[in-house]
């Protein structure tokens, strides 16, 4: 019986939990487990494990970072000029992204830009890691959401379609700016979870930027100003790929 | 822009401060301090860091090796923390949808052996590849698999077994 897929090794069905098997093996598996429940049960406990890891567990990653380990890398600062040019970006980095250090770091005469990044940034760790009350207006009611959060923010706001990047609008909120009156947050989930917030705040400060680059944490942002709105696009992962889907907001908003 | 030894390092910090974290269960300056050795010691070893490698996998090997040379051997076991205190997620009331049974599987997580914990940890939590894992613990591939499975046994055994046999299993 040719047709009847092998029974799964043990490490197959750990590397089918991880989701590491080949998609061809993966269905002959899953086909086999529709004839097995006993053994599907398994699987789906071992799957809960794993999600409760990820639950638990995942959400450490994003604490503050003690101002101790700045430290270990004093020595090769010291030795190297590039690094004290590098240093200092990472100092004028740190401060816009909200002056996590501030008692050290950052003086009185905080970036007037340090509100807007850090403001997004809050609202990007509060809500992307939220499963069940991410948005507070789900996608399916972007027309609704859109026209609310403009009129709110008294300026003409688009929810930028990023189908083309891989990511899908998942909703938005409006949220409290630090000192530009209300605020918008439009979320966005690419197909493996991972979230991407736009964060949209009145450039009441005026001017206009190019695309200015920030981390926190393991958390990347670029904020640019554009007429009568401020953008931070906040995400995970390097910053190229956080640089394109920057570039492809942009042209959706400046069509 | 070519990045300095640290930045390249630094990236790191969130990832190596959560698995210190998990696997000192959750003593936070003696985690604290174990990240730092590794810091310490990937930047006054980092002519051995061959190029283009794989970072991350290096400086988990690096904390990875404290740990069992000099950390788990000094450390009297501290009471687990009550995780509920912990994580914002287990807060949160179960939803009985998903199922999962958080504390159950957070507290047998920290009841396995260590070389299962740090397997699991490292392949689930952290995203390793089975390859990597067997790089980071120093072990072959078939150890990584073995361990995974039982870890997961016993996990599953110590969070489901009871209402499995039982028949309360909610689902």
């Amino acid at each position: 019986m040719s047709d009847l897929p092998e029974i799964p090794t043990e490490d197959e069905i750990q590397a089918l939990v991880d989701g590491r098997l080949d998609p061809g093996r993966r269905a002959e598996i899953e086909a086999w487990l529709s004839g097995n429940p006993d053994e599907a049960a398994r699987v789906a406990e071992l799957r809960d494990i794993s999600s409760a890891i990820e639950r638990v567990y995942g959400p450490l990653s994003e604490r503050p970072i003690p101002a101790r380990f700045q430290k270990v890398g004093a020595p090769a600062m010291a030795r190297s000029p590039v690094w004290r040019v590098a240093a200092m970006v990472a100092l004028i980095a740190v401060g816009a992204a909200g002056g996590w250090f501030a008692n050290e770091a950052v003086g009185p005469g905080e970036d007037p830009n340090a509100s807007l990044a850090r403001g997004a940034v809050k609202a990007h760790q509060m809500y992307a890691r939220e499963v069940r009350h991410a948005v507070e207006v789900p996608a399916s009611d972007e027309a609704h959401l859109v026209a609310w959060l403009s009129k709110r923010l008294n300026a003409p706001l688009r929810a930028p379609n990023l189908d083309g990047e891989g990511y899908r609008l998942v909703g938005g909120r409006l949220l409290p700016a630090e000192d530009a009156g209300p605020a918008a947050q439009f979320m966005y989930e690419a197909e493996s979870g991972e979230r991407l917030t736009l964060y949209v705040e009145q450039n009441l400060a005026g001017g206009e930027t190019a695309f200015r680059f920030t981390e926190y944490d393991d958390v990347s942002a670029f904020w640019w100003k554009d007429g009568p709105l401020a953008y931070v696009l906040i995400g995970r992962g390097e910053r190229d790929r956080l640089l394109t889907l920057a570039r492809a907001t942009y042209q959706e908003l400046n069509p | 822009m070519k990045r300095s030894s640290f930045e390249l390092v630094e990236t790191h910090i969130p990832s190596l401060r959560r698995y210190a974290l998990v696997l000192l269960r959750h003593d936070e300056p003696r985690a604290d301090d174990l990240v730092q050795d590794c810091l310490e010691r990937a930047m006054s070893r980092w002519h051995l860091w061959r190029r283009p490698g794989n970072l991350r996998g290096w400086l988990f090997t690096i904390l990875h090796n404290i740990y069992v040379n000099d950390v788990a051997r000094a450390v009297a076991r501290p009471d687990v923390v009550e995780i509920q205190d912990y994580f914002p997620a287990m807060a949160v009331p179960p939803n009985q949808a998903d199922r999962i049974q958080l504390r159950e599987v957070t507290a047998a997580i920290q009841e396995l052996p260590d070389p299962q914990r740090q397997t699991l940890l490292l392949v689930t939590m952290e995203g390793f590849s089975y390859d990597e894992t067997a790089d980071i613990t120093g072990v072959p591939i078939g150890t990584v698999m073995s361990r995974l499975s039982r870890a997961r046994e016993k996990v599953r055994a110590a969070s489901w077994g009871e209402t499995r046999e039982s028949g309360r299993r909610i689902t």
